[in-house]
Protein backbone atom coordinates (compact mmCIF):
# COMPACT_ATOMS: atom_id res chain seq x y z
CA UNK A 1 0.00 0.00 0.00
CA UNK A 2 2.79 2.52 0.51
CA UNK A 3 3.83 2.02 -3.27
CA UNK A 4 0.65 2.78 -4.06
CA UNK A 5 0.56 5.90 -2.01
CA UNK A 6 4.00 6.54 -3.53
CA UNK A 7 2.67 6.05 -7.14
CA UNK A 8 -0.40 8.29 -6.59
CA UNK A 9 1.61 11.07 -5.09
CA UNK A 10 4.12 11.10 -8.45
CA UNK A 11 1.04 11.37 -10.25
CA UNK A 12 -0.68 13.76 -8.40
CA UNK A 13 2.61 16.30 -8.93
CA UNK A 14 2.94 15.54 -12.36
CA UNK A 15 -0.82 16.70 -13.20
CA UNK A 16 -0.08 19.64 -11.26
CA UNK A 17 3.35 20.33 -12.98
CA UNK A 18 1.46 19.57 -16.30
CA UNK A 19 -1.52 22.28 -15.02
CA UNK A 20 0.60 24.84 -14.47
CA UNK A 21 2.20 24.22 -17.93
CA UNK A 22 -0.74 24.18 -19.90
CA UNK A 23 -1.81 27.62 -17.74
CA UNK A 24 1.24 29.08 -18.70
CA UNK A 25 1.86 28.25 -21.90
CA UNK A 26 -1.79 29.44 -22.90
CA UNK A 27 -3.22 32.01 -21.68
CA UNK A 28 -1.54 32.06 -18.50
CA UNK A 29 -0.13 35.80 -19.59
CA UNK A 30 1.73 37.23 -22.74
CA UNK A 31 4.96 35.15 -24.02
CA UNK A 32 8.06 36.39 -22.56
CA UNK A 33 9.75 38.94 -25.07
CA UNK A 34 12.49 37.44 -27.24
CA UNK A 35 14.58 39.77 -25.24
CA UNK A 36 13.38 38.86 -21.96
CA UNK A 37 13.05 34.86 -22.96
CA UNK A 38 16.97 34.73 -24.97
CA UNK A 39 18.57 31.44 -24.85
CA UNK A 40 21.68 33.08 -24.83
CA UNK A 41 23.51 36.72 -24.05
CA UNK A 42 24.79 38.24 -27.48
CA UNK A 43 25.44 41.21 -25.99
CA UNK A 44 28.28 43.35 -25.81
CA UNK A 45 31.65 43.90 -27.88
CA UNK A 46 33.01 41.41 -30.03
CA UNK A 47 36.89 41.56 -31.49
CA UNK A 48 37.06 38.98 -34.37
CA UNK A 49 40.01 36.34 -34.12
CA UNK A 50 41.47 35.85 -37.45
CA UNK A 51 42.81 32.12 -37.20
CA UNK A 52 41.71 31.05 -40.82
CA UNK A 53 41.98 32.23 -44.10
CA UNK A 54 44.71 35.00 -42.90
CA UNK A 55 45.39 35.88 -46.30
CA UNK A 56 42.37 36.40 -47.83
CA UNK A 57 40.56 38.24 -44.68
CA UNK A 58 43.44 40.64 -43.58
CA UNK A 59 44.54 41.33 -46.82
CA UNK A 60 43.06 41.84 -50.49
CA UNK A 61 43.96 38.87 -52.31
CA UNK A 62 45.42 38.93 -55.69
CA UNK A 63 42.85 39.06 -58.49
CA UNK A 64 42.40 35.30 -59.62
CA UNK A 65 43.11 33.68 -56.10
CA UNK A 66 39.90 32.70 -55.25
CA UNK A 67 40.72 29.42 -53.23
CA UNK A 68 37.87 27.10 -51.50
CA UNK A 69 35.19 29.23 -53.36
CA UNK A 70 32.71 27.21 -55.85
CA UNK A 71 32.22 29.80 -58.32
CA UNK A 72 29.96 29.57 -60.99
CA UNK A 73 31.57 30.42 -64.53
CA UNK A 74 29.41 33.25 -64.45
CA UNK A 75 30.78 34.46 -60.95
CA UNK A 76 34.69 33.80 -61.94
CA UNK A 77 33.51 36.47 -64.99
CA UNK A 78 32.24 38.97 -62.47
CA UNK A 79 35.82 38.43 -60.08
CA UNK A 80 37.72 38.69 -63.22
CA UNK A 81 36.50 42.09 -63.96
CA UNK A 82 36.99 43.40 -60.63
CA UNK A 83 38.17 47.06 -60.47
CA UNK A 84 38.63 48.43 -56.33
CA UNK A 85 38.99 51.83 -57.58
CA UNK A 86 35.93 51.70 -60.02
CA UNK A 87 33.78 50.44 -56.78
CA UNK A 88 34.85 53.18 -54.66
CA UNK A 89 34.32 56.05 -57.99
CA UNK A 90 30.49 54.41 -58.27
CA UNK A 91 29.76 54.87 -54.33
CA UNK A 92 30.11 50.61 -53.94
CA UNK A 93 32.48 50.83 -51.49
CA UNK A 94 30.87 48.84 -49.03
CA UNK A 95 30.40 45.40 -51.45
CA UNK A 96 32.60 43.54 -49.27
CA UNK A 97 30.67 44.74 -46.15
CA UNK A 98 27.56 43.08 -47.09
CA UNK A 99 25.77 40.68 -44.85
CA UNK A 100 27.37 37.70 -46.88
CA UNK A 101 30.77 39.23 -45.54
CA UNK A 102 30.41 41.05 -42.86
CA UNK A 103 30.94 38.58 -39.96
CA UNK A 104 34.15 37.98 -42.18
CA UNK A 105 35.89 41.02 -41.80
CA UNK A 106 38.45 41.92 -39.62
CA UNK A 107 36.99 44.21 -36.73
CA UNK A 108 34.64 44.35 -33.92
CA UNK A 109 30.92 43.79 -33.25
CA UNK A 110 28.81 45.87 -30.97
CA UNK A 111 26.08 43.67 -30.04
CA UNK A 112 22.57 45.41 -28.11
CA UNK A 113 18.80 45.06 -27.80
CA UNK A 114 17.48 48.08 -30.37
CA UNK A 115 14.07 47.16 -28.21
CA UNK A 116 12.63 43.76 -26.90
CA UNK A 117 12.45 42.49 -30.12
CA UNK A 118 14.98 43.44 -32.57
CA UNK A 119 18.85 42.69 -31.93
CA UNK A 120 21.24 45.57 -33.28
CA UNK A 121 24.98 44.28 -34.68
CA UNK A 122 27.11 47.50 -35.38
CA UNK A 123 30.85 46.44 -37.11
CA UNK A 124 33.37 48.98 -36.56
CA UNK A 125 34.90 48.01 -40.09
CA UNK A 126 32.23 49.58 -42.42
CA UNK A 127 30.01 51.35 -39.73
CA UNK A 128 27.67 48.75 -40.85
CA UNK A 129 24.08 48.58 -38.75
CA UNK A 130 22.61 44.86 -39.06
CA UNK A 131 18.88 44.78 -37.29
CA UNK A 132 17.81 41.03 -36.33
CA UNK A 133 14.22 41.20 -35.92
CA UNK A 134 12.78 38.60 -33.81
CA UNK A 135 8.93 39.53 -35.77
CA UNK A 136 7.39 38.17 -38.59
CA UNK A 137 9.17 38.56 -41.91
CA UNK A 138 7.76 41.95 -43.67
CA UNK A 139 5.22 41.63 -46.14
CA UNK A 140 6.28 45.02 -47.83
CA UNK A 141 10.00 45.30 -47.93
CA UNK A 142 11.72 48.18 -48.76
CA UNK A 143 14.87 49.15 -51.36
CA UNK A 144 17.60 46.07 -51.04
CA UNK A 145 20.50 46.91 -49.13
CA UNK A 146 23.95 45.87 -47.97
CA UNK A 147 22.68 44.27 -44.66
CA UNK A 148 19.07 43.55 -45.95
CA UNK A 149 16.70 42.31 -44.18
CA UNK A 150 17.11 39.80 -41.16
CA UNK A 151 14.65 37.67 -39.24
CA UNK A 152 15.47 36.08 -35.83
CA UNK A 153 14.92 33.02 -34.08
CA UNK A 154 16.53 31.40 -30.75
CA UNK A 155 17.12 28.13 -31.25
CA UNK A 156 17.11 26.63 -27.50
CA UNK A 157 17.13 22.94 -26.20
CA UNK A 158 13.47 21.50 -25.65
CA UNK A 159 12.47 22.05 -22.17
CA UNK A 160 9.84 22.35 -19.57
CA UNK A 161 7.85 26.01 -20.78
CA UNK A 162 8.92 29.11 -19.14
CA UNK A 163 12.20 26.92 -17.41
CA UNK A 164 15.14 29.38 -17.31
CA UNK A 165 17.15 29.82 -20.47
CA UNK A 166 19.24 26.93 -20.48
CA UNK A 167 21.60 27.47 -23.49
CA UNK A 168 20.89 27.29 -26.94
CA UNK A 169 21.82 29.66 -30.28
CA UNK A 170 20.46 32.08 -32.55
CA UNK A 171 19.39 31.16 -36.18
CA UNK A 172 19.38 34.81 -38.58
CA UNK A 173 18.14 35.09 -42.02
CA UNK A 174 18.89 37.72 -44.39
CA UNK A 175 17.15 38.54 -47.73
CA UNK A 176 17.02 41.29 -49.82
CA UNK A 177 19.97 42.01 -50.22
CA UNK A 178 22.14 44.15 -52.76
CA UNK A 179 25.08 42.39 -54.57
CA UNK A 180 28.22 42.28 -53.01
CA UNK A 181 31.50 40.77 -52.69
CA UNK A 182 32.23 37.31 -50.33
CA UNK A 183 35.46 38.70 -50.47
CA UNK A 184 38.19 41.75 -51.07
CA UNK A 185 39.12 40.56 -53.88
CA UNK A 186 35.60 40.41 -56.26
CA UNK A 187 33.95 37.24 -55.46
CA UNK A 188 30.26 38.16 -55.73
CA UNK A 189 27.10 37.18 -54.77
CA UNK A 190 24.00 38.12 -55.95
CA UNK A 191 20.68 40.12 -54.55
CA UNK A 192 19.48 37.00 -54.54
CA UNK A 193 21.56 35.65 -51.99
CA UNK A 194 20.18 34.07 -48.73
CA UNK A 195 22.23 34.31 -45.98
CA UNK A 196 21.64 32.04 -42.92
CA UNK A 197 23.59 32.73 -39.52
CA UNK A 198 23.41 30.67 -36.65
CA UNK A 199 25.44 32.11 -33.59
CA UNK A 200 27.02 30.19 -30.62
CA UNK A 201 28.11 31.56 -27.34
CA UNK A 202 30.58 29.51 -24.46
CA UNK A 203 32.91 29.74 -22.26
CA UNK A 204 36.52 29.84 -22.94
CA UNK A 205 39.12 28.44 -20.57
CA UNK A 206 40.68 30.08 -18.24
CA UNK A 207 37.93 33.36 -18.48
CA UNK A 208 36.10 34.97 -21.02
CA UNK A 209 33.22 33.85 -23.95
CA UNK A 210 34.14 32.95 -27.36
CA UNK A 211 31.23 33.48 -29.88
CA UNK A 212 31.02 31.20 -33.17
CA UNK A 213 29.11 32.54 -35.88
CA UNK A 214 28.55 30.03 -38.44
CA UNK A 215 27.27 31.57 -42.07
CA UNK A 216 25.91 30.05 -44.91
CA UNK A 217 25.70 31.70 -48.20
CA UNK A 218 23.05 30.46 -50.48
CA UNK A 219 23.06 31.58 -54.54
CA UNK A 220 22.54 29.40 -57.08
CA UNK A 221 23.56 31.99 -59.42
CA UNK A 222 27.02 32.25 -58.36
CA UNK A 223 28.02 29.42 -56.00
CA UNK A 224 27.54 26.13 -57.72
CA UNK A 225 27.12 24.96 -53.88
CA UNK A 226 26.39 26.91 -50.40
CA UNK A 227 29.48 28.44 -49.39
CA UNK A 228 29.87 28.08 -45.67
CA UNK A 229 32.25 29.51 -43.22
CA UNK A 230 32.71 29.45 -39.67
CA UNK A 231 34.13 32.84 -37.37
CA UNK A 232 35.12 33.59 -34.21
CA UNK A 233 35.07 36.35 -31.56
CA UNK A 234 36.13 37.03 -28.70
CA UNK A 235 34.03 39.12 -25.85
CA UNK A 236 35.74 42.18 -24.79
CA UNK A 237 35.12 44.03 -21.62
CA UNK A 238 33.99 47.03 -22.69
CA UNK A 239 33.99 49.32 -26.33
CA UNK A 240 37.87 50.61 -25.69
CA UNK A 241 39.42 49.24 -28.91
CA UNK A 242 35.84 49.91 -30.58
CA UNK A 243 37.28 51.86 -33.94
CA UNK A 244 34.48 52.66 -36.60
CA UNK A 245 35.97 52.94 -40.21
CA UNK A 246 34.21 53.79 -43.07
CA UNK A 247 33.51 51.38 -45.79
CA UNK A 248 36.81 51.08 -48.82
CA UNK A 249 37.04 49.44 -51.45
CA UNK A 250 40.84 50.96 -52.09
CA UNK A 251 42.26 50.97 -48.57
CA UNK B 1 10.21 -5.39 0.30
CA UNK B 2 11.89 -5.96 -3.46
CA UNK B 3 10.85 -4.56 -6.14
CA UNK B 4 9.39 -7.61 -7.27
CA UNK B 5 7.11 -6.77 -4.51
CA UNK B 6 6.51 -3.56 -4.64
CA UNK B 7 5.31 -3.84 -8.37
CA UNK B 8 2.80 -6.12 -7.21
CA UNK B 9 1.29 -3.75 -5.41
CA UNK B 10 1.07 -1.51 -7.78
CA UNK B 11 -2.96 -1.67 -8.83
CA UNK B 12 -3.51 0.89 -11.97
CA UNK B 13 -5.60 0.68 -14.48
CA UNK B 14 -2.99 0.64 -17.58
CA UNK B 15 -4.89 2.80 -19.43
CA UNK B 16 -4.61 5.42 -17.01
CA UNK B 17 -0.80 5.36 -16.91
CA UNK B 18 -0.57 5.65 -20.55
CA UNK B 19 -3.15 8.40 -20.28
CA UNK B 20 -1.11 10.27 -17.85
CA UNK B 21 1.81 9.88 -19.86
CA UNK B 22 0.48 10.87 -22.44
CA UNK B 23 -0.62 14.38 -21.06
CA UNK B 24 2.91 14.41 -19.02
CA UNK B 25 4.45 13.94 -23.13
CA UNK B 26 2.30 16.16 -24.68
CA UNK B 27 2.52 19.25 -21.88
CA UNK B 28 5.88 19.19 -20.12
CA UNK B 29 8.95 16.86 -21.33
CA UNK B 30 10.02 15.22 -18.50
CA UNK B 31 13.37 16.05 -19.47
CA UNK B 32 15.80 18.07 -21.63
CA UNK B 33 16.50 16.52 -24.62
CA UNK B 34 20.26 17.31 -26.39
CA UNK B 35 20.38 17.12 -30.26
CA UNK B 36 21.28 13.92 -32.05
CA UNK B 37 24.55 14.06 -33.10
CA UNK B 38 25.51 10.16 -34.75
CA UNK B 39 25.95 9.66 -37.96
CA UNK B 40 28.20 10.93 -40.63
CA UNK B 41 28.94 14.50 -41.75
CA UNK B 42 30.83 15.72 -44.60
CA UNK B 43 33.35 18.21 -44.30
CA UNK B 44 31.57 21.93 -45.75
CA UNK B 45 33.86 24.87 -44.44
CA UNK B 46 35.22 26.59 -47.29
CA UNK B 47 38.31 27.91 -45.62
CA UNK B 48 41.55 27.58 -45.38
CA UNK B 49 42.37 26.14 -41.77
CA UNK B 50 45.70 24.50 -42.46
CA UNK B 51 47.49 27.42 -44.09
CA UNK B 52 48.13 27.55 -47.50
CA UNK B 53 50.67 24.56 -48.27
CA UNK B 54 54.25 26.89 -48.67
CA UNK B 55 56.95 25.45 -46.12
CA UNK B 56 56.68 28.08 -43.66
CA UNK B 57 52.91 29.52 -42.82
CA UNK B 58 52.38 29.64 -39.60
CA UNK B 59 49.45 32.63 -40.00
CA UNK B 60 46.62 33.29 -37.91
CA UNK B 61 48.42 31.21 -35.17
CA UNK B 62 49.41 32.82 -31.71
CA UNK B 63 52.91 30.86 -31.42
CA UNK B 64 55.49 32.21 -28.34
CA UNK B 65 58.95 32.49 -28.79
CA UNK B 66 59.62 28.72 -28.08
CA UNK B 67 56.88 27.50 -30.18
CA UNK B 68 58.11 29.33 -33.36
CA UNK B 69 61.70 28.36 -32.63
CA UNK B 70 60.66 25.17 -33.13
CA UNK B 71 58.44 25.80 -35.81
CA UNK B 72 61.38 27.21 -37.78
CA UNK B 73 63.31 24.43 -36.94
CA UNK B 74 61.26 21.74 -38.64
CA UNK B 75 61.72 19.79 -41.96
CA UNK B 76 59.21 18.35 -43.56
CA UNK B 77 61.37 15.38 -44.39
CA UNK B 78 60.82 14.15 -41.15
CA UNK B 79 57.56 12.55 -42.15
CA UNK B 80 59.59 10.60 -44.57
CA UNK B 81 61.60 9.13 -41.81
CA UNK B 82 60.43 5.32 -40.92
CA UNK B 83 59.62 6.04 -37.57
CA UNK B 84 57.76 9.48 -38.07
CA UNK B 85 55.86 8.34 -41.40
CA UNK B 86 52.85 6.51 -39.33
CA UNK B 87 53.05 9.01 -36.33
CA UNK B 88 49.61 10.79 -37.43
CA UNK B 89 48.03 14.07 -36.32
CA UNK B 90 46.74 15.18 -32.55
CA UNK B 91 42.78 14.99 -32.18
CA UNK B 92 42.48 18.45 -33.23
CA UNK B 93 43.14 17.63 -36.85
CA UNK B 94 39.85 17.23 -36.30
CA UNK B 95 38.60 20.26 -37.35
CA UNK B 96 42.07 20.80 -39.71
CA UNK B 97 42.31 17.90 -41.87
CA UNK B 98 39.90 17.17 -44.82
CA UNK B 99 37.74 14.59 -44.14
CA UNK B 100 33.96 14.22 -42.85
CA UNK B 101 33.17 12.89 -39.35
CA UNK B 102 31.88 9.74 -38.18
CA UNK B 103 29.84 10.33 -34.76
CA UNK B 104 27.95 7.40 -32.87
CA UNK B 105 27.27 6.75 -29.05
CA UNK B 106 27.60 3.95 -26.48
CA UNK B 107 24.62 3.29 -24.26
CA UNK B 108 24.47 2.46 -20.70
CA UNK B 109 22.53 -0.51 -21.11
CA UNK B 110 20.83 -0.24 -17.52
CA UNK B 111 19.58 3.48 -18.25
CA UNK B 112 20.07 3.83 -21.56
CA UNK B 113 21.70 6.86 -21.12
CA UNK B 114 24.57 8.04 -23.78
CA UNK B 115 28.14 6.82 -22.12
CA UNK B 116 30.25 7.99 -24.65
CA UNK B 117 30.24 9.89 -28.28
CA UNK B 118 32.77 8.75 -29.90
CA UNK B 119 34.24 10.61 -33.13
CA UNK B 120 35.71 7.85 -35.63
CA UNK B 121 39.17 8.01 -37.05
CA UNK B 122 40.85 8.60 -40.27
CA UNK B 123 44.12 6.76 -41.69
CA UNK B 124 46.20 9.49 -39.66
CA UNK B 125 43.90 10.80 -36.83
CA UNK B 126 43.18 8.68 -34.23
CA UNK B 127 39.17 8.16 -33.03
CA UNK B 128 38.12 10.25 -30.13
CA UNK B 129 35.89 8.73 -26.93
CA UNK B 130 34.19 11.83 -25.29
CA UNK B 131 33.37 10.13 -21.98
CA UNK B 132 29.44 11.70 -20.72
CA UNK B 133 29.46 9.27 -17.64
CA UNK B 134 31.11 11.75 -15.08
CA UNK B 135 34.12 9.94 -14.37
CA UNK B 136 37.68 11.86 -13.54
CA UNK B 137 40.45 12.64 -16.01
CA UNK B 138 43.35 10.11 -14.90
CA UNK B 139 46.58 11.57 -12.94
CA UNK B 140 49.13 14.03 -14.70
CA UNK B 141 51.49 10.82 -14.97
CA UNK B 142 48.76 8.55 -16.90
CA UNK B 143 49.72 7.62 -20.19
CA UNK B 144 49.29 9.89 -22.97
CA UNK B 145 48.26 8.95 -26.17
CA UNK B 146 47.33 10.32 -29.92
CA UNK B 147 43.29 10.59 -28.92
CA UNK B 148 44.27 11.99 -25.33
CA UNK B 149 41.62 11.39 -23.04
CA UNK B 150 37.93 13.49 -23.08
CA UNK B 151 34.92 13.98 -21.17
CA UNK B 152 32.07 15.93 -21.67
CA UNK B 153 28.77 18.10 -20.66
CA UNK B 154 26.08 19.45 -22.71
CA UNK B 155 25.62 23.40 -22.48
CA UNK B 156 22.20 23.80 -24.21
CA UNK B 157 22.57 22.51 -27.79
CA UNK B 158 26.37 22.35 -27.45
CA UNK B 159 28.44 19.12 -26.66
CA UNK B 160 31.37 20.82 -24.74
CA UNK B 161 34.52 18.22 -24.62
CA UNK B 162 37.86 18.48 -22.77
CA UNK B 163 40.95 16.89 -23.97
CA UNK B 164 43.96 16.33 -21.88
CA UNK B 165 46.69 13.58 -21.95
CA UNK B 166 47.81 13.97 -25.60
CA UNK B 167 50.86 13.22 -26.62
CA UNK B 168 53.21 15.89 -28.47
CA UNK B 169 52.39 16.54 -32.07
CA UNK B 170 51.53 18.93 -34.55
CA UNK B 171 49.05 21.32 -34.75
CA UNK B 172 49.57 22.24 -38.50
CA UNK B 173 51.80 19.84 -40.76
CA UNK B 174 54.65 22.55 -42.11
CA UNK B 175 55.95 22.12 -38.33
CA UNK B 176 53.45 24.35 -35.66
CA UNK B 177 54.12 22.27 -32.69
CA UNK B 178 51.95 21.32 -29.76
CA UNK B 179 53.33 19.68 -26.69
CA UNK B 180 52.09 16.59 -24.40
CA UNK B 181 50.66 19.46 -21.87
CA UNK B 182 47.96 20.61 -24.10
CA UNK B 183 44.57 20.31 -23.45
CA UNK B 184 41.87 21.02 -26.07
CA UNK B 185 38.10 22.19 -25.57
CA UNK B 186 35.67 21.11 -28.42
CA UNK B 187 32.30 22.44 -28.88
CA UNK B 188 29.77 20.90 -31.19
CA UNK B 189 26.78 22.95 -31.61
CA UNK B 190 24.18 21.12 -33.91
CA UNK B 191 21.79 23.45 -36.38
CA UNK B 192 19.44 21.00 -38.47
CA UNK B 193 21.50 19.27 -40.75
CA UNK B 194 24.50 21.56 -40.09
CA UNK B 195 27.36 21.13 -37.27
CA UNK B 196 29.70 24.05 -36.39
CA UNK B 197 33.30 22.62 -34.51
CA UNK B 198 35.05 25.14 -32.52
CA UNK B 199 38.42 23.52 -31.26
CA UNK B 200 40.57 25.62 -28.20
CA UNK B 201 43.84 24.45 -27.99
CA UNK B 202 45.96 25.66 -24.84
CA UNK B 203 49.59 24.86 -24.72
CA UNK B 204 51.60 26.29 -22.01
CA UNK B 205 54.45 25.31 -24.08
CA UNK B 206 54.00 26.55 -27.56
CA UNK B 207 51.30 28.92 -27.58
CA UNK B 208 51.00 32.74 -26.31
CA UNK B 209 47.17 32.34 -26.02
CA UNK B 210 44.81 29.76 -26.63
CA UNK B 211 43.97 28.72 -30.36
CA UNK B 212 41.07 29.03 -31.74
CA UNK B 213 39.59 27.36 -35.06
CA UNK B 214 36.48 26.58 -36.38
CA UNK B 215 34.98 24.24 -39.20
CA UNK B 216 31.57 23.39 -39.86
CA UNK B 217 30.06 19.76 -41.15
CA UNK B 218 26.74 18.98 -42.84
CA UNK B 219 24.82 15.63 -42.46
CA UNK B 220 26.13 13.45 -45.12
CA UNK B 221 23.91 11.41 -47.68
CA UNK B 222 26.81 8.48 -47.82
CA UNK B 223 28.73 6.59 -44.53
CA UNK B 224 31.93 8.16 -43.80
CA UNK B 225 34.15 5.30 -42.73
CA UNK B 226 35.06 5.23 -38.99
CA UNK B 227 38.43 4.25 -39.58
CA UNK B 228 41.02 4.55 -42.52
CA UNK B 229 43.25 2.36 -43.99
CA UNK B 230 46.23 1.12 -41.65
CA UNK B 231 49.71 3.17 -42.21
CA UNK B 232 52.63 1.18 -43.46
CA UNK B 233 56.02 2.23 -43.44
CA UNK B 234 58.30 2.26 -45.99
CA UNK B 235 61.53 3.62 -46.70
CA UNK B 236 61.42 6.43 -48.36
CA UNK B 237 65.00 7.25 -48.88
CA UNK B 238 65.84 9.48 -45.78
CA UNK B 239 68.22 7.52 -43.30
CA UNK B 240 67.52 8.85 -40.03
CA UNK B 241 70.65 7.05 -38.51
CA UNK B 242 72.26 10.08 -39.67
CA UNK B 243 70.35 12.98 -38.60
CA UNK B 244 67.00 14.05 -37.71
CA UNK B 245 65.98 16.61 -40.92
CA UNK B 246 65.50 19.92 -39.39
CA UNK B 247 66.84 23.67 -39.59
CA UNK B 248 68.93 25.57 -37.37
CA UNK B 249 67.86 28.92 -36.41
CA UNK B 250 67.68 31.74 -38.79
CA UNK B 251 68.36 29.24 -41.61
CA UNK B 252 65.22 28.11 -42.42
CA UNK B 253 65.32 29.09 -46.32
CA UNK B 254 61.68 29.30 -46.86
CA UNK B 255 61.03 31.77 -43.74
CA UNK B 256 60.37 34.47 -46.63
CA UNK B 257 58.64 32.10 -49.32
CA UNK B 258 54.77 33.46 -48.30
CA UNK B 259 56.32 36.96 -48.07
CA UNK B 260 57.39 36.63 -51.87
CA UNK B 261 54.23 34.93 -53.14
CA UNK B 262 51.55 36.40 -51.42
CA UNK B 263 52.76 39.64 -49.79
CA UNK B 264 52.18 38.05 -46.24
CA UNK B 265 54.30 40.45 -43.48
CA UNK B 266 56.46 37.94 -42.03
CA UNK B 267 55.55 38.82 -38.16
CA UNK B 268 52.25 37.17 -39.14
CA UNK B 269 54.28 34.09 -41.37
CA UNK B 270 55.68 33.29 -38.22
CA UNK B 271 52.62 33.11 -36.21
CA UNK B 272 53.05 36.67 -33.96
CA UNK B 273 49.78 36.82 -31.53
CA UNK B 274 48.77 40.17 -32.73
CA UNK B 275 48.56 39.35 -36.33
CA UNK B 276 45.18 37.80 -34.98
CA UNK B 277 43.65 40.89 -34.65
CA UNK B 278 41.90 44.00 -36.20
CA UNK B 279 44.48 46.43 -35.07
CA UNK B 280 47.20 44.39 -36.93
CA UNK B 281 45.18 45.04 -40.45
CA UNK B 282 45.19 48.80 -39.97
CA UNK B 283 49.18 48.82 -39.40
CA UNK B 284 49.88 47.17 -43.12
CA UNK B 285 50.72 49.36 -46.11
CA UNK B 286 48.00 50.49 -48.23
CA UNK B 287 47.91 48.43 -50.77
CA UNK B 288 48.73 45.43 -48.85
CA UNK B 289 45.59 45.00 -46.66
Amino acid sequence: MIALRVFTSVVVVLLGATATALAQGRGGGPPPTPRASAAIDLTGYWVSVITEDWQYRMMTPRKGDYGFVPMTPEARKIAEAWDSAADQAAGNQCKAFGAAAIMRVPGRLHITWQDDTTLKVETDAGSQTRLFSFGPRPTTLAAPSWQGVSTAQWERPPGPPNAPPSGGGLKVVTTNLRSGYLRWNGVPYSENAIVTEYFDVGALPGGGQVMVVTTVVEDPRYLFVPFILSSQFKKETDGAKWDPTPCSSTW
Amino acid sequence: MGSDAVLQHLVVPRTTVLALLAICALAVPCAYAQPELAGSWAPRGNEFTTGSGLPVDFTGMPLNEEGRLRALSYNESQLAMIERQCQGWPASYLVMGPFGLRIWSDLDPVRGAVQSWTIGAWEDKPSMTIWMDGRPHPSNYALHTRSGFTTGRWEGNTLVARTTHMKAGLLRRVGAPVSDRATMTTRLSRHGDILAVLVIIEDPDYLAEPWLISKTFQVSPVTVPPIGPPCISTFEGVDARASVPHYLPEKNPFVDEMTKQLGVPRDAVVGMPETLYPEYRKKLAPGKR
